[in-house]
């Protein structure tokens, strides 16, 4: 008996079409320095326009190092300093020349601990908004509203708009956070650790909300929780000791991923 | 492979691995038996046989808890979700092969009486080892994640197809000779039929060894030789 055996298997790729894309952050050998300590080494990459990318990595891996150069947070300290690309736009954000009131309202910001202003709820919105535009009373009134809506929150504070801040629940003051943020429009929002402090309920909204956010805006998010990064991303970057080890589709880095430091640390065989 | 940081989470993908082993091993005897008992026409074997399958049930019923108690508690990624999702798989074909060579036990009981024609036993006989080596290589290619063991076995799952299809015609040609015949080729037929479908959960538990060491799928349509489904044989 004669069997003919001819075939070859054709292994399948995750097929993600990028050129579809847009960049609209280009970050490009980037390094940067605490004084001395050389905390990013030639990171490259890009964050896709209106798509979450998730940076995950062990503890001073310089993910959060990385989310603070995007609007420059480091300015507010001495002997730090990047040197590299970020292109906004096509604009090299790190240029002495970049006005960085403007570019922090374009890029916004939440941090790990829900930071409301010690003032009403109301103002903690408009607080912004009235930094960056000449608005009337009843427009401000508006996009105050618009603003706690994004954020899911209008109907939990619309009655105590007058409380302060402070006497909301964690996962609602960052959600005021949120709408802090969205009130001034950014194009990008940075979350650092977003729901680190938040009971799983307040988490699932945060993540409703992140999935509601990204038709409008650019997300990159800083967070400790694999699941999480597989629940809310479309990209992610594993980071390792100041370098990009592995960026990809989420899906792929997720149940496939190409390094096996990128394996060991989101399987848990880390160190 | 480094070790995961939580220890138990080893022991706990180890514990699996040696279910999968123990059953596997299992189901390459049930085969063996079920074929022995056909061959010798043994009935004591055949019953003994069809006894052992309730064991492979249950194991693998219980490598689905405990990799449903894995997901639920550890929420694996990369290698280790492929690897217990593997074992579901693996555990569900190894299920069916074991249910499989149970019918092929039954059979051997219900035709003990009868006399078989040597030529027919010894295609059927060529058919189950080479089945029966197949099983074995598949296991240990999982055992060993040797992906490119398990695609040996993908492409080679041809030729018990071939085989197969010429016992199948075989036995037509023997029915049509005589239908007293009918009864035992009826038997025989299912039989066979029995064992190239335990080579094609075979090719399933390798295509699942490869997903697991490389992470991508065999997407090639797998070389077949059984076309006795489009067969119609006219007595002349």
């Amino acid at each position: 008996m004669t069997v003919a055996m001819v075939s070859t298997p054709q292994v399948a790729r995750a097929a993600a079409d990028r050129s579809a894309l847009k960049e609209r952050i280009s970050i490009r050998k980037l390094d940067f320095y605490y004084g001395e300590g050389h905390a990013l080494k030639a990171i490259s990459l890009p964050l896709y326009d209106r798509k979450v990318t998730a940076f995950i990595g062990p503890s001073g891996c310089g993910k959060s190092t990385l989310l603070r150069v995007l609007n420059r947070m480091y300015d507010l300290y001495p002997h730090q300093r990047a040197e590299g690309e970020v292109l906004f736009d096509g604009a090299n954000v790190l240029s002495p020349k970049q006005d960085l009131n403007l570019l922090r309202a374009r890029v916004g910001m939440v941090f790990q601990k829900p930071t409301p202003f010690p003032m009403t709820i109301y103002d903690n919105i408009a607080f912004g908004i009235r930094l960056y535009e000449r608005m009337s009373k009843s427009e401000v009134d508006g996009r105050v509203e618009e603003s706690l809506k994004r954020a899911g929150l209008w109907n939990e504070v619309k009655d105590k708009l007058q409380a302060n801040g402070l006497s909301l629940s964690g996962g609602q003051q960052q959600r005021l956070c949120i709408a802090r943020t969205v009130a001034v429009r950014p194009e990008v929002i940075l979350l650092d650790e977003p729901c680190s402090a938040l009971d799983p309920i307040s988490t699932a909204k945060i993540e409703e909300l992140i999935e509601e956010l990204k038709a409008d805006y650019t997300i990159v998010i800083v967070t400790h929780n694999m699941q999480q990064a597989a629940r809310v991303s479309e990209f992610t970057a594993f980071m390792y000791l100041g370098e990009l080890i592995e960026f990809g589709d989420t899906q792929k880095i997720f149940t496939s991923p190409n390094d096996t430091r990128t394996q060991d640390y989101i399987t848990g065989r880390f160190g | 492979m480094n070790e995961h940081t939580v220890k138990s989470f080893d022991q706990e993908l180890q514990l699996l691995d040696k279910k999968v082993a123990q059953m596997g091993g299992l189901a390459e005897r049930l085969l063996a038996h079920a074929f022995d008992a056909l061959e010798r026409r043994d009935p004591k074997l055949a019953e003994s046989t069809v006894a052992t399958d309730r064991a492979v049930d249950q194991l693998e019923r219980e490598l689905q808890e405990q990799s449903i108690q894995m997901i639920a508690r550890r929420q694996p990624m990369a290698n280790d979700l492929r690897h217990i999702m593997t074992v579901l798989k693996i555990a569900g074909d190894l299920e069916r092969i074991g249910d499989l060579a149970k019918n092929i036990a039954k059979r051997a009981l219900a035709v003990s009486g009868e006399s078989h024609p040597k030529p027919l036993m010894t295609g059927l006989k060529h058919m189950v080892e080479l089945a029966l080596r197949q099983l074995k290589d598949v296991l240990d290619a999982y055992a060993e994640l040797d992906a490119d063991k398990a695609l040996g076995v993908w492409r080679q799952d041809e030729r018990i197809d071939a085989m197969y299809n010429s016992i199948f015609r075989e036995l037509l040609t023997y029915m049509m000779e005589d239908p007293r015949n009918i009864g035992l080729c009826t038997h025989l037929l299912f039989g066979a039929k029995n064992i190239e479908r335990v080579g094609d959960h075979t090719t399933n538990i390798a295509e699942n060894v490869y997903y697991l060491v490389h992470g991508t799928t065999l997407t090639d349509d797998r070389p077949k030789g059984d076309d006795t489904s489009s067969t119609l044989i006219r007595k002349e």
